[in-house]
């Protein structure tokens, strides 16, 4: 039996609020104008800090930019793999994606596939004129050519690790920590 | 997840599946609305249509949900005139096995007749309506229709008008509805009414007025022409007269009721062209419903694990 | 010579409930006694822990001959016969062609010279079975029928079944009557009840047979003649055939271990070897159906064996023939639910299997010196599993497979020999 233990802890709750602020001013100078942005969170961390973008990015700059909510279970490339069947919930987007600047929001960056699948699952919505990606964490070990365009963090890790951003919202708790896998004896 | 490696009806599946299934239901739904009304979920996945019996609707529905999920599915035609039976139906499916079909969806035109494929076939089995016994799916997208226009099951008083006795929606509807402790009341001429329905737990009128009194949903029976015959009818006129659906019975209903047909309508027959126009008729969303309700069911039966690893 | 030594006898009919002993000499009973002597001629069967009690007889099987031959054939079903404890069985006339007139109950004598069992024939009512023409039963019973019957329906109308029974009183001929109205029946084939509604499959109302059970008691009681109600299966119909006995009408009844124990709830599996006529019915009707056999309403237990081949079953449920198979396992069927459970005894299970279908229709059905040695030994603290792929019997529809059973048939002896031997038929 493998177990994860915790290993150590990379942010706070007071360095992922300054991510998400530093993320909110890079946005809007990079895009010039968030007029005709709509963030999306993954589920199901990504939602949440989607959310909190928005707010930010209003409190900043006073702009109400529009959210929805996606579901990228219908397009995973793992689902016969899968020894549970993944539970299938609401893609929302109000104002829809077509010619949209989407700023798409995850919480941890790692073999980009989910990141694929949300791509895929955004453009059969309809053609957008641009995706970007918002994640809080980027551990590296990709196996698809996926970048982020803003990282809360990147963190250096080997593959026998595991990355959790735990979320108010969801755990009670706003922090990033590194779980190590361990052999448990029985 | 279904638990069985097949879904053979409402009877025997439990709460916590049929909330699932109308739970996927709503993002696949989503799915039919969009401008590319296709998913890759079930791409390499294969299935085939198995009908017995003749069948437009059911069958483009199920069709329908298998290219929106991205899944091959093959119709085999079977000559109706020719009938089909015996070996030759586990032959069929056997043969269609070996070809790599992993599930079938199956009509018949007789009762059990899927349940006696599934203990033949490895491959998973829906059951498409089997006789007078089960439409499982039809029962689902009802279920779906009504929670999804009336709120919780269990607070519905659910009328179902016609013919009973034949009827495998109603069965299905009866089983899936009573489940969730919801009222449901049949009502239709003695000689449409099977023996001892009192014990599948629903209320049996033979007298529309009583029938129809403050229900949240009515749910029309398609009456076959032959019924006529066999001392079942006296003649179509006389039924559409004391047990047809027309504008002044709908006045009985709650006023926010809904008006279902499983279809296809005889208007003029069981149900007044009136009616399926009013505003409270959901029939033409039922349709819609029905592509939902059987990706969600394609998706559970096919994504994920295959039927070898539950059974 | 065969010395049966220290078995339970049993023998109702005689008064005989005890440990005893019994010489076998040639094809009679020699005596039956306690203690009898061993001489060194004698083949010694030791009975200790045995029932053994009269040859059971069953005056209801299909062993499908002429016509059905892969559904069963005499041997086949005498095989099956003997391994179920059976001495005598009475073979059904809905053959092809039927059994309807002399020479096929000749041929089918031939047939069965190298069985051991002993085959009785029962006659068709009517040419064809189906017709309004009487079959040639006078001569048919001088080739040696021993009922008529129509089985698989009842006489076509209330008329024909008139002249029927009119005419067989001279020939001393009981009627065996598959009680079914027809119209009623509808081309229902499960029982008209709460498993029909819900399952979608058509009904046969118990009524339908009440009819014909009741037409046959008037016609019975008009013509004087003899009626046999085949495998009752309606709380009513055991009712009227009360009823009628009070009056004195000459009327029979036998019914099957499956309507026995079986209701309409086993249907739901859609398995076909529940699809029946007259078919399982409901809890209410099978306690009945107890009650019935133990007052005495019904008088015997007969299986109506009913071999399909495995093709014609393994169809959807509305395409299957009727019927099961029975010889093999009835009589640990009913020792196991009926004897065992204490509702009858065992004296009562061969009442119902020997001695009454003996006495009714003359074949004998009791331990008695100078009669026959027909004789069934049966152990009954073995246990077994029923697996209809070791039957003797060529049909495979048993409603029972898996079922474990008390009591199981050891030796089957036919006149002084045996067709049964350490569970082996010979």
């Amino acid at each position: 039996m493998k177990k994860f233990i915790e290993k150590a802890v990379i942010m706070e709750e007071d360095q992922m609020d300054r991510a998400l602020k530093r993320i909110a001013h890079e946005l809007l100078e990079k895009n010039k104008s968030l007029d005709n942005a709509v963030i999306l969170g993954i589920r199901t961390r990504g939602v949440p800090l989607a959310e909190r973008l928005k707010k930010t990015i209003e409190e900043i700059h006073d702009i109400v930019v529009p959210i929805g909510v996606l579901d990228i279970n219908l397009y995973r490339d793992d689902l016969t793999s899968l020894t549970e069947q993944p539970v299938i919930l609401q893609t929302v987007i109000p104002v829809g994606v077509k010619g949209k600047k989407i700023i798409l929001v995850d919480d941890v960056l790692y073999t980009g596939r989910t990141i694929r699948a949300a791509l895929d699952s955004i453009i059969d919505m309809g053609r957008p004129e641009l995706i970007q990606l918002v994640v809080m964490v980027d551990r590296g070990h990709r196996e698809l050519p996926i970048r982020a365009d803003f990282v809360g963090k990147n963190v250096p890790t080997s593959k026998r690790e595991k990355v959790e951003v735990l979320l108010k919202e969801i755990d009670g708790i706003d922090k990033v920590i590194i779980k190590e896998a361990v052999e448990e004896s029985k | 997840m279904i638990k069985e490696k097949d879904l053979l009806g409402l009877r025997n599946i439990s709460t916590d599946e049929i909330d699932e299934i109308l739970r996927v239901a709503i993002p696949m739904k989503d799915i039919i609305t969009r401008d590319i009304k296709k998913v890759p979920t079930l791409r390499g996945k294969s299935m085939a249509t198995l009908f017995f019996e003749n069948s437009t609707r059911t069958k483009s529905s199920f069709e329908i949900a298998a290219k929106y999920l991205s899944a091959d599915c093959t119709n085999l035609a079977v000559s109706t005139s020719s009938v089909q039976k015996g070996e030759t139906l586990i032959d069929t499916a056997i043969t269609l096995e070996v070809m790599g079909i992993e599930l079938f969806v199956m009509r018949h035109g007789a009762s059990g007749a899927p349940h006696f494929l599934g203990r033949n076939t490895k491959a998973r089995i829906i059951n498409a309506g089997d006789g007078m016994n089960e439409h499982p799916t039809q029962g689902l997208l009802d279920m779906f229709t009504m929670q999804d226009k009336k709120g919780n099951l269990g607070d519905l008083t659910v009328t179902i008008l016609g013919d009973v006795a034949h009827s495998r929606v109603a069965r299905s509807n009866i089983w899936g509805l009573t489940k969730y402790g919801a009222k449901v009341r049949v009502v239709a001429p003695a000689t449409l009414i099977p023996v001892e329905m009192e014990r599948m737990g629903v209320e049996v009128y033979t007298d529309v007025d009583k029938a129809l009194k403050g229900a949240d949903v009515v749910n029309v029976l398609r009456l076959q022409k032959e019924r006529q015959s066999g001392g079942l009818l006296p003649s179509l006129v006389e039924y559409n007269k004391f047990w047809g659906l027309n504008s002044k019975r709908l006045e009985l209903l709650k006023d926010d009721a809904i008006i279902m047909h499983p279809g296809p309508m005889n208007r003029g027959v069981e149900i007044m062209p009136e009616v399926y126009e009013d505003p409270r008729s959901v029939v033409d969303e039922q349709v819609t419903n029905g592509v939902a309700v059987r990706m969600a069911l394609l998706f559970m039966m096919l994504g994920g694990k295959s039927g070898d690893d539950i059974n | 010579m065969i010395l049966i030594k220290d078995g339970h006898v049993i023998d109702p009919a005689n008064s005989i409930d005890d440990i005893m002993d019994i010489l076998i000499i040639g094809e009679k009973i020699n005596k039956i006694e306690k203690d009898i002597a061993i001489k060194e001629e004698y083949e010694i069967i030791d009975a200790k822990n045995l029932m053994v009690f009269p040859g059971l007889i069953d005056m209801h099987v299909h062993l499908r001959e002429p016509g059905f031959e892969h559904k069963e054939t005499i041997k086949t079903g005498l095989e099956a016969a003997a391994k179920g404890g059976f001495t005598t069985v009475a073979c059904m006339p809905n053959t092809k062609p039927a059994i309807d007139d002399r020479t096929i109950v000749e041929a089918l004598d031939r047939k069965a010279r190298g069985a051991k069992v002993n085959l009785k024939v029962i006659g068709a009512a009517t040419k064809n079975i189906d017709s309004d023409q009487l079959t040639e039963m006078g001569d048919m019973k001088e080739a040696g029928i021993v009922a008529i019957s129509n089985d698989g329906k009842p006489v076509k109308n209330a008329n024909i079944t008139r002249r029927v029974l009119e005419y067989a009183k001279k020939f001393d001929l009981i009627l065996i009557e598959h009680c079914e109205d027809e119209s009623l029946a509808n081309n229902g084939f499960i029982h008209e009840g709460y498993y029909s509604t819900i399952l979608g499959l058509k009904g046969i109302p118990r009524e339908a047979e009440d009819l014909i059970v009741a037409r046959d008691i008037a016609l019975a009681k008009m013509t004087d003649g003899k009626v046999h109600i085949a495998h009752i299966s309606s709380k009513n119909s055991v009712d009227l055939v009360r009823e009628a006995k009070k009056q004195g009408i000459n009327i029979t009844a036998e019914v099957t271990p499956q309507h026995l124990i079986l209701t309409d709830q086993i249907v739901e599996s859609f398995d076909t070897s529940t699809k029946i006529n007259p078919p399982f019915r409901s809890e209410e009707d099978r306690k009945a159906l107890v009650t019935g056999l133990i007052d005495g309403t019904i008088d015997m237990i007969a299986t109506d064996h009913a071999p399909h081949a495995r093709w014609e079953k393994e169809v959807e449920y509305a395409y299957a023939p009727f019927g099961v198979v029975g010889l093999e396992t009835a009589v640990s069927l009913i020792y196991t639910k009926l004897v065992k459970t204490g509702i009858m005894s065992f004296g009562n299970l061969v009442e119902k299997m020997a001695n009454n279908p003996g006495r009714i229709f003359k074949l004998g059905g009791v331990l008695k010196v100078g009669s026959d040695a027909d004789i069934t030994l049966f152990d009954p603290n073995k246990k077994w599993v029923v697996n209809p792929n070791k039957f003797y019997s060529m049909g495979r529809n048993t409603p029972f497979k898996d079922w474990n059973l008390d009591g199981e048939v050891i030796h089957t002896i036919v006149k002084g020999d045996f067709a049964l031997k350490d569970g082996k038929v010979i």
